[in-house]
């Protein structure tokens, strides 16, 4: 048995060498050549800043803008850091609200969030993602009938036609990879960046 | 549920069943040490690394050996993790300027990960440093899914050899899943995963101006390298928090799938391999049939409730499903599929928060975790984790018949039976007791989410995901406290340390039985009679131990609810 020790020792450093250090920096070092963008994050940029990630949602509450799921994620309380506080689309700490199918909170926020949805626009169905929050509290995108409930809206506030503000979002829709897989879905982020180009022509 | 959903579910079973061919013949020829198109490659680092280290890689060892060997490996690979964490604040790679993890959570996180279980009580993108990401996670992701796969195959060798006393050596075993199958497969993988958007880069966090002029801090890292091994190796361990529902951690619907195709491939191959290796490929397609019987009637049962959705749901006028911790580009079938892949094998990488499915939504996944992973399975563990049922099985049917019972040549005698059940036995131990304590411990209590039934089953589903090396959550429940730290690990322990030790001491005294030839009397092992006998010895078993258990939570949180009770 006490053969077995050096190997024990030895192919442990060697394998961790092999495969957390070669392999992880050597894929770094190929993703850096081939695809240079993506590796770095889908970042999108105006006027040379930074204004977010293509894959990553970012919270919008101007009417003038279509809004994104609920998100539930959290930062510290800067008063005190053993607690956390509401922070929606941190993305330094994605996460979900983890609120069961019998949770009371979740019936009461479901309601709120449904009740006000409705005054916005008493003529369609509050479609389901635009209520529920996602799993990573970070989620890009939002259904195409969650972007059809909010035309009217944009459209009003920006003094838009609603054809050309539904033109849009059509043209912002992506369906399912070959007709199968995945839901028809609309990058909020995308959208909201397409529209302000539209505005500003 | 739709049409195109079902396509998406039947398209995923045509895939692995296809895929298991191939793999198994690949892996069969890696183990018995046969050329393989990459050996002018990786032959000369091969025999370099066994050179190194001292391995004469002729030399075979005893089953007693061969456990020894994993189990000094696993020490090694504590120290490593343990040591990384807490002294991350001093490494390189640490852009974030990550603080040193504390010790109750380092240890439970070193637990979790040489025992492929990949509980995260730590945050990812909030708690830990690229190099502990790397060094500490990755590289345990890869061995102990090598260990995983070593063993199933060394109680392979118990069944297929003949009055012989060894069954391998572990350390070629290891050195060889790592150098020539999963390595090879990783690195065209992360290319892919990279293709699909997910960030590879030492970098920094990333900081924007929102449109609305709000600042937003990026999390990035070297995420694809990692979620690669993580999904092949049945690991489940997230980058971030949020796992593979985190946009950069599974950015497409196309990423998604190879996903989920990636967590059963090396298992589903390893039925083959048996197969292969007893001489009878179908003895290989039998156990993928019971696999696959269980697998889609979970599939269904989880799929109906998601699409079905919640009373609270349909009161409000909410149509489309329970969406409540799903993401968009995913929906309802690819979430409800990715849960019961996930907890069938035992990677508990989640694209959904399982916490907020339906009560019957959720329970399979818990069933899945406490028939002991052995749908497809952990690479390696799913397949000695299922021969320890078929060992049950086969005994059964020799009680009915008053035969003494043989399998693929081998007489199964009362040596192996109290073996299987030692390890089938302490699995119901450790997450029914731990559970018990759990509900009545007030520091414990304090960490439920939910109120109600439900926070029961958060708490039960954190110990048989950790005594079942799973590593999916409730994710509510608060598990970063002393108190889950430490029980945890101990789930997480024996869970897969008493599982393995009885099937490698089958292993052994396999290895050392004559192979009889079949007779007439024999019990054919490869028809529909032998899948129906393992599927229902599967569920008795299973479900005269958690059945009590599945009551008391999500079954009577299903009541509640269409009851429109809410707690």
């Amino acid at each position: 048995m006490l053969r077995e020790i050096r190997p024990a020792i030895v192919l442990l450093l060697v394998l961790t060498a092999i495969t957390g250090l070669a392999y992880p920096l050597a894929m770094t070092g190929i993703a850096g050549a081939i695809f240079p963008a993506k590796a770095q994050g889908s970042l999108i940029e105006k006027d040379g800043k930074v204004v977010g990630s293509a894959l990553i949602g970012q919270e919008f509450k101007d009417e003038k803008y279509f809004h994104g799921r609920p998100s539930a994620t959290l930062a510290p309380d800067p008063n005190d850091s053993t607690k956390t506080v509401s922070a929606p689309y941190n993305a330094a700490n994605s996460g979900g609200s983890n609120l069961g199918p019998t949770s009371k909170a979740l019936a009461d926020r479901l309601k709120e969030d449904v009740d006000r949805l409705k005054a916005e626009n008493p003529n369609a169905a509050v479609p389901v993602d635009l209520v529920t929050t996602s799993a990573s509290g970070l989620d890009p995108d939002i259904s195409p009938e969650a972007a059809q409930f909010q035309v009217p809206r944009v459209a009003k506030v920006r003094n838009m036609p609603e054809a050309a503000v539904n033109q849009l979002v059509v043209s912002n829709t992506e369906g399912r990879l070959l007709g199968l897989l995945g839901e028809p879905h609309v990058n909020v982020l995308a959208l909201n960046l397409a529209l302000d180009r539209a505005a500003a022509k | 549920m739709t049409a195109i959903g079902w396509l998406q579910i039947i398209l995923f079973c045509i895939i692995i069943v296809a895929l298991a061919k191939p793999l198994g013949w690949y892996m069969t020829r890696v183990f018995n040490g046969e050329r393989t198109f990459l050996s002018p490659v990786l032959r000369p680092i091969e025999a370099g690394i066994y050179w190194i280290s001292g391995v004469d890689e002729k030399r075979e060892q005893h089953w007693l050996t061969y456990t020894v060997a994993m189990l000094l490996f696993h020490v090694g690979g504590f120290l490593v993790i343990y040591g990384v964490m807490r002294l991350q604040a001093v490494l390189p790679f640490n852009p974030a300027g990550q603080g040193a993890v504390a010790e109750d959570l380092s240890f439970n996180t070193a637990i979790s990960f040489i025992t492929n279980t990949n509980w995260q009580n730590y945050g990812g993108e909030s708690t830990l440093s690229y190099l502990v990401q790397m060094v500490g996670l990755t590289h345990q992701n890869f061995l102990s899914a090598a260990t995983g796969i070593a063993l199933a195959v060394a109680l392979i060798r118990g069944f297929s050899r003949a009055s012989v006393r060894t069954v391998g050596n572990f350390w070629v075993d290891v050195t060889r899943c790592t150098l020539y199958v999963l390595l090879p497969i990783c690195a065209v993988y992360t290319l892919f995963l990279i293709s699909q958007g997910m960030p590879q880069t030492l970098g920094d966090y990333v900081e924007a101006t929102t449109l609305e002029g709000a600042k937003q801090t990026i999390a990035v890292g070297p995420v694809a390298s990692q979620v690669a091994i993580k999904m092949l190796g049945t690991n489940g361990g997230g980058f971030f928090n949020a796992n593979a529902a985190h946009p950069f951690e599974n950015p497409t619907a196309l990423s998604n799938f190879v996903q989920m195709l990636s967590i059963f491939a090396l298992g589903a191959a390893l039925t083959n391999v048996f197969g292969r290796t007893v001489g009878n490929q179908r003895q290989g397609w039998a156990i993928l049939a019971v696999m696959g019987v269980l697998f889609l009637a979970g599939v269904a049962v989880t799929y109906w409730a998601e699409a079905n959705g919640t009373s609270t749901l349909q009161t409000l006028g909410l149509t489309g499903g329970n969406m409540e911790g799903k993401e968009v580009r995913f929906g309802i079938v690819a979430s409800s599929l990715f849960a019961v892949i996930t907890t069938a094998a035992s990677c508990g990488a989640v694209n959904a928060m399982h916490d907020s499915f339906t009560a019957l939504g959720g329970m399979i996944p818990l069933i899945n975790m406490q028939l002991g992973e052995i749908i497809v399975g952990g690479v390696g563990a799913g397949l000695y984790g299922m021969l320890l049922f078929v060992v049950l099985a086969i005994f059964v049917a020799g009680l009915m018949v008053g035969r003494t019972p043989e399998y693929v040549g081998k007489k199964i005698e009362a040596r192996e039976v109290k073996m299987a059940m030692l390890a089938i036995l302490v699995l119901p131990l450790m997450y029914l007791g731990w559970t018990a304590v759990g509900v009545v411990y007030p520091p414990a209590v304090a960490s439920m989410a939910n109120a109600g039934p439900h926070g029961f089953t958060e708490v039960l589903y954190a110990f048989t995901s950790a005594t079942g090396n799973n590593g999916s959550a409730f994710a509510g429940l608060t598990g970063n406290t002393l108190f889950y730290n430490l029980t945890l690990a101990s789930a997480m322990f024996v869970g897969r340390f008493f599982m393995i030790i009885p099937a490698m001491a089958i292993a052994g005294s396999l290895a050392a039985k004559k192979s009889i030839p079949p007779s007439a009397g024999t019990f054919p092992t490869t028809g529909g009679l032998f899948v129906g006998l393992v599927v229902g010895v599967i569920l008795i078993i299973g479900g005269l131990t958690f059945f009590p258990a599945l009551a008391l939570g999500p079954i009577v949180e299903h009541l509640a609810m269409n009851a429109a009770n809410v707690f």
